[in-house]
């Protein structure tokens, strides 16, 4: 895998680490706000596992994984648009988005523990142990709004996002798991991984804030 | 709806009481409990009891009203006995 397929997947898991700890303090109730926040947590977590891989790669002196999370400009980033919509306050949406992002992320790591690479493999195995608890807190959710108005329409919205988190040979599993058509040329126009949302300038200018406040500081 | 949290931190020990949560049903309570009580590879297993279920008795309609103390271990006092029996082990030898 090429350090730019490891960025990738680390930045996936980054931004929507970070934006899914914006519920932190203010989840729906007091369990949901420890339960979501402990996911927000280990996807960050998985982040780091990826970054780590990445540097490990890249071999440039004082390349780590800190400086990959936080010292890239915004256009280098190479998370998808999906991960990177601000959706408090809307919890319907934010579900939606947790359980299409869950299920696509399954597609993906299924792939990847079947790499060649013996690292890439077994990183995805470890992450996967725990994906598995963030796909039962996702799809018990997903149920229990089921044909709630608010939360249809927000997977109908995300729904062409996520489809563009997968490279294209993935997204035929997607829809079909999800049972819904591949998303046409149109839909995707502006989803696509390589480009970057209106939202993700101000989450990168926060993300980043106190790491470029003291330039190289050991924190 | 609350629930009751049982944690057995080894497979055969007895179950403890952990501590209790809300959650809308069975399904929600057991993610919470997972999250809050095993996360941490602290628990072998989990029991996960709707409060509703607990029965809480108080009234000691089976404690001894009269004095039945020849019942309870601390009936019998065996101060000067095992004093007594220290001493014969202790002449014939034994510390």
């Amino acid at each position: 895998m090429s350090a730019q397929e490891l960025l990738a997947l680390a930045d996936d898991e980054l931004v929507l680490g970070w934006r899914n700890s914006e519920w932190t303090g203010i989840a729906p109730f007091l369990e949901e706000d420890v339960a979501f926040s402990s996911i927000a947590q280990t996807e960050i977590g998985h982040a780091r596992a990826w970054y780590e891989l990445a540097a490990r790669l890249i071999e440039r002196e004082g390349v780590d994984a800190d400086t990959l999370a936080f010292d890239r400009e915004p256009g280098e980033y190479r998370c998808a648009p999906f991960v990177e919509m601000r959706l408090v306050p809307d919890w319907a949406a934010t579900i939606a988005r947790h359980w299409l992002y869950e299920t696509a992320d399954r597609i993906r790591i299924e792939t990847l523990k079947g790499s060649e690479e013996r690292a890439v493999a077994a990183l995805a195995e470890k992450i996967d142990r725990e994906e598995a608890y963030h796909r039962m807190h996702a799809q018990m959710w997903a149920e229990r709004l089921g044909e709630e108005p608010r939360f249809v329409a927000a997977v109908e919205e995300l729904w062409p996002y996520a489809a563009a988190l997968l490279p294209p040979e993935q997204r035929s599993t997607l829809a079909t798991t999800m049972s819904r058509e591949i998303p046409g040329n149109g839909p995707l126009l502006g989803k696509e991984r390589g480009q970057h949302s209106d939202d993700f300038a101000p989450l990168w200018e926060e993300m980043t804030m106190v790491r470029r406040s003291v330039p190289g500081a050991a924190w | 709806m609350i629930f009751e949290v049982f944690r057995q931190e080894r497979e055969g020990q007895p179950f403890q009481h952990g501590g209790s949560l809300e959650a809308p049903d069975l399904r929600f309570a057991e993610a919470y409990a997972r999250e809050f009580y095993s996360r941490r590879d602290e628990s072998f297993a989990l029991w996960i009891v709707p409060r509703d279920a607990v029965e809480e008795v108080r009234e000691p309609y089976v404690a001894d009203v009269f004095d039945r103390d020849y019942r309870r271990v601390d009936g019998y006092s065996i101060k000067v006995k095992l004093k007594e029996a220290r001493e014969r082990a202790g002449a014939s030898g034994a510390s």
